[in-house]
């Protein structure tokens, strides 16, 4: 009997746009990119030109101070453009894709035959590598050391989250060859978590050479930060590699077929969808292959990922490389009349100051308006109702503000990523930019360690 | 509205960089942001939706639960002075809250202006754009203070509270101790004479038109103190009745536990003020009421006083549910809290009863424990600490 483990606190942020489980395959966008940035502390380089050829596979640029994790493309073509930003910083390297993707051979064999060197070896070629994340510091896993665990969370409890149930229906063979393979990365165990009321597909519950642990409780609870929190909280020196359960089915993929099969599938999210649903995509899609006709009007954001931890993207953007949702909302740039005054029943609040509460089921369409000015920490207790770690989160915070390394160390900076300070943001009657804090502490970290 | 935004819109270049008025754009902001919930948006990155709570709507509640303990304190001043003067039974409703308002009103207001105006004077200083604290201090200082005080001593010790008890730490969230405390222990330290005794407390006492003779103005606690022998004089003239509903003499809005906790009520249901706070407030003053009783004797009256009247006389309701519970003086962390909470009832009744230079020990036990919370909050962390440093230990 698997472990079960309630939580309490936290909070399911009711929006409407929610995916209804349909399908559909999308026709190939005109550009694929791969986008340096989203890969926290990377410092890319280059091994392609504009014009040059390449396959589903090959290697577009390389991490400067790890050569071995690479960053290949998901289709084959050609390069068009490599976009910089400030500072010659790279910021998309985009292909142009053939109509006909061409790969590049991997090695197709079953997991189990493997050795844990050849299985790295096959995954760090394909470019899958960087799907495996590592705690502390919730960066890309370095290849060179074994982790004391390996953690999957089979559920996204954020806003509008995929349903990973529907999304590994068909592919249930290609997850357990994942499975299998990531097994064989650690001498730990390899951590399966799932929800204990949502979580109905033998994927997940049936999954062998794994060790299920159920959750229960509101968002954040399919963070794997606070799963692994409650299952054995992160000590010092202690590395854990996660991996999100449709990149697991991606290199189960890898070991099955040979090849970099960069298709997933994403769930198109929020009140301005006009019709929310599934889309299989290819990693890297640019945006307006994915919206184009399906949202309303105009002034929306979009946001690759969920809407706490999400990333805007531009109008002429792609979508990001570790996202499974796509989220349009409103912009909220209007200023609105005693806005701080009014009773509020369209307003969402954790607090019951809003006459919303009376209505607690009520699904919201909320803008992106900041409600209110940036002030210093004021409310104590806020962040607390929402973090479900045995961490203290604003003398944490705190710490890192004066930038204390000592001092974030024994508050459990290791135990932390951005995004499970997502809710604590969405809290803030100061308006505090937490994650973007956590991710400064978490910099400061790898810079001091490194 | 839609004029006065585009007034606003057409004006505001003259403060942004480069204009007319470049420095008064903190002091413009602050009034814009007042009027309208402004358009910005939430970072690329990050959370991008948020809660609609701001601070200015979490001060405003505040604001608003003390609106009951205002209403009251405002009838209960013209009460007591027709009380005073021998009209009680002859004059309406409307008459005893009209002189009360007459009365109060002034405080609010010098309390507000001269509060605010220094604000502001940091605003423009600091460049910041005004941070709400205030509205609730400008709000509890007129409250916690005798109907009497001179209008200038007010006026000073707002300008006190605001600066050294705040500003000088760097502004709202900042501050060490709770500013409209402070306000009040300046004036009851600089200016005893009008702070304390039995004269202050009903309005037009001191200058003495009218009064009934005999008439004391002393409040209940003053009386409880100054019992002999035993309670039975002290509780023939209040009942419990009057000391929770509030028809007593005391500072403005102190008096009505009724009203006091319909202003809780507020602010528990709306999540603003920390219910651990209040209830351990209350737990600690009953448990000193309690060990006091126990030592009660002849020669000590006032140790005899039922916990339940402590808890219902004086600031000690008032201190619990809008003083204690300020967000940056008190612990902040949840278990410290508790810790705080308590010490501060206890520690308030304890210097009512058996210090016999102050009559009230609820300001100076905030005051105090306001400087011990950062302490309590430190060893709730460094228990957090050692809890992550055992399981190292553990595992090795």
């Amino acid at each position: 009997m698997s472990k079960l483990i309630k939580l309490k606190k936290g909070i399911d942020i009711k929006l409407t746009g929610k995916a209804e489980e349909k399908l559909s395959d999308l026709a190939m966008s005109d550009t694929y990119a791969i986008k340096p940035p989203d890969f926290e502390g990377l410092t890319p380089k280059l091994k392609v030109k504009v014009d040059y050829e390449v396959k589903a596979g090959t290697t577009l640029f390389f991490d400067k101070y790890n050569p071995e994790v690479c960053f290949t493309s998901p289709v084959s073509g050609k390069v068009v453009s490599v976009n910089r930003g400030e500072r010659r910083r790279i910021l998309e390297v985009v292909v142009k894709p053939d109509s006909v993707i061409k790969y590049v051979e991997f090695k197709k064999e079953s997991p189990s035959g493997l050795s844990r060197d050849e299985i790295i070896k096959n995954i760090l070629k394909s470019g899958l590598w960087p799907c495996i994340m590592q705690r502390p510091y919730a960066t890309i896993a370095n290849p060179q050391v074994e982790p004391k665990a390996i953690y999957i969370s089979a559920f996204d409890s954020a806003p509008l989250a995929p349903n990973y149930d529907f999304i590994v229906k068909g592919q249930e063979s290609s997850f357990q060859t994942g499975v299998d393979a990531l097994s064989k990365l650690t001498s730990g165990k390899l951590h399966l978590n799932i929800n204990n009321k949502t979580t109905k597909s033998s994927a997940f519950t049936s999954a062998k050479g794994v060790e299920i642990t159920k959750f229960e409780g509101p968002h954040p609870v399919g963070n794997v930060g606070i799963q692994i929190n409650q299952i054995e909280p992160m000590n010092k020196g202690d590395i854990i590699w996660y991996v999100n359960p449709q990149d697991v089915i991606m290199i189960g993929r890898l070991f099955e077929n040979g090849v970099y099969d960069a298709r997933k599938i994403i769930a198109l999210t929020g009140s301005e969808v006009i019709n929310p649903q599934y889309y299989r995509i290819i990693t890297g899609a640019s945006l307006d292959s994915v919206t184009s006709n399906k949202v309303t009007a105009e002034n929306n954001r979009y946001i690759s990922g969920n809407v706490l931890t999400g990333e805007k993207i531009y109008k002429k953007g792609y979508l990001g490389f570790y996202n499974s949702q796509l989220t349009v909302i409103p912009e909220g740039n209007e200023a609105e009349f005693l806005g701080w005054g009014m009773p509020g029943l369209n307003k969402f609040s954790v607090s019951r100051s809003f006459i919303s509460w009376l209505k607690p089921s009520k699904e919201y369409k909320l803008n992106t308006n900041l409600q209110g000015g940036l002030r210093s920490f004021v409310v104590s207790g806020e962040y607390d109702k929402v973090f479900p770690m045995d961490v203290l989160p604003v003398p944490l915070l705190k710490a890192i503000v004066i930038e204390d390394i000592d001092l974030m160390e024994e508050l459990g900076i290791y135990e932390v990523a951005e995004e499970d300070f997502a809710l604590c943001e969405f809290v803030c009657t100061s308006k505090i930019e937490v994650q973007s804090l956590v991710r400064k502490g978490l910099n400061l970290m790898i810079k001091e360690f490194s | 509205m839609k004029a006065l935004r585009n007034y606003l819109d057409k004006i505001k270049p003259n403060y942004k960089k480069g204009g007319k008025y470049e420095k008064w754009l903190p002091v413009f902001e602050s009034f814009e942001t007042f009027l309208y919930v402004l358009g910005d948006t939430t970072p690329k990155k990050g959370a991008h939706i948020r809660d609609a709570m701001d601070l200015k709507r979490t001060m405003s509640i505040v604001v608003i639960a003390l609106l009951p303990a205002l209403l009251f304190g405002m009838w209960n001043i013209g009460y007591q002075h027709f009380l005073s003067i021998g009209q009680g039974q002859e004059v309406s409703f409307w008459a005893q809250f009209g002189h009360g308002f007459i009365q109060v009103l002034p405080l609010i207001l010098v309390s507000y202006i001269a509060g605010l105006g220094t604000e502001f004077l940091f605003v423009y200083i600091k460049g910041h754009e005004i941070e709400e604290g205030f509205l609730v201090s400008g709000m509890l200082i007129p409250l916690i203070v005798p109907i009497d005080v001179p209008l200038w001593m007010l006026a000073l010790a707002n300008i006190f509270a605001v600066i050294l008890g705040k500003e000088v730490f760097g502004g709202t969230g900042m501050n060490i101790v709770n500013p409209a405390l402070l306000a009040r222990a300046f004036l009851f330290f600089a200016y005893p004479a009008k702070m304390s005794g039995d004269k202050i407390w009903i309005s037009g006492l001191e200058s003495g038109e009218g009064v009934v003779d005999g008439f004391s103005g002393a409040t209940p606690l003053a009386e409880a103190a100054a019992a002999e022998g035993n309670l039975d004089l002290f509780h023939a003239k209040y009942t419990i009745s009057d000391m929770f509903l509030g028809t007593l003499p005391g500072s403005v809005g102190e008096t009505s536990v009724l009203a006091i906790l319909i202003g809780a009520f507020i602010l528990l249901l709306t999540g603003i003020a920390s219910w651990k706070i209040m209830l351990s407030v209350f737990v600690g003053g009953v448990s000193m009421g309690l060990i006091l009783n126990g030592f009660a004797s002849e020669t000590n009256v006032y140790m005899s006083l039922p916990f339940y009247e402590h808890i219902l006389l004086g600031g000690f309701a008032f201190g619990a549910v809008f003083m204690a519970t300020d967000p940056v003086t008190a612990s902040q962390t949840e278990k410290g809290k508790w810790i705080y909470g308590f010490l501060v009832g206890f520690i308030a009744i304890l210097v009512r009863v058996v210090n016999p230079a102050y009559p009230e020990g609820v300001m100076l036990a905030i005051l105090l424990m306001n400087v011990f919370a950062p302490l309590i909050d430190h060893y709730i962390i460094r228990a957090n600490v050692k809890k992550r440093l055992k399981r190292i230990k553990v595992k090795a």
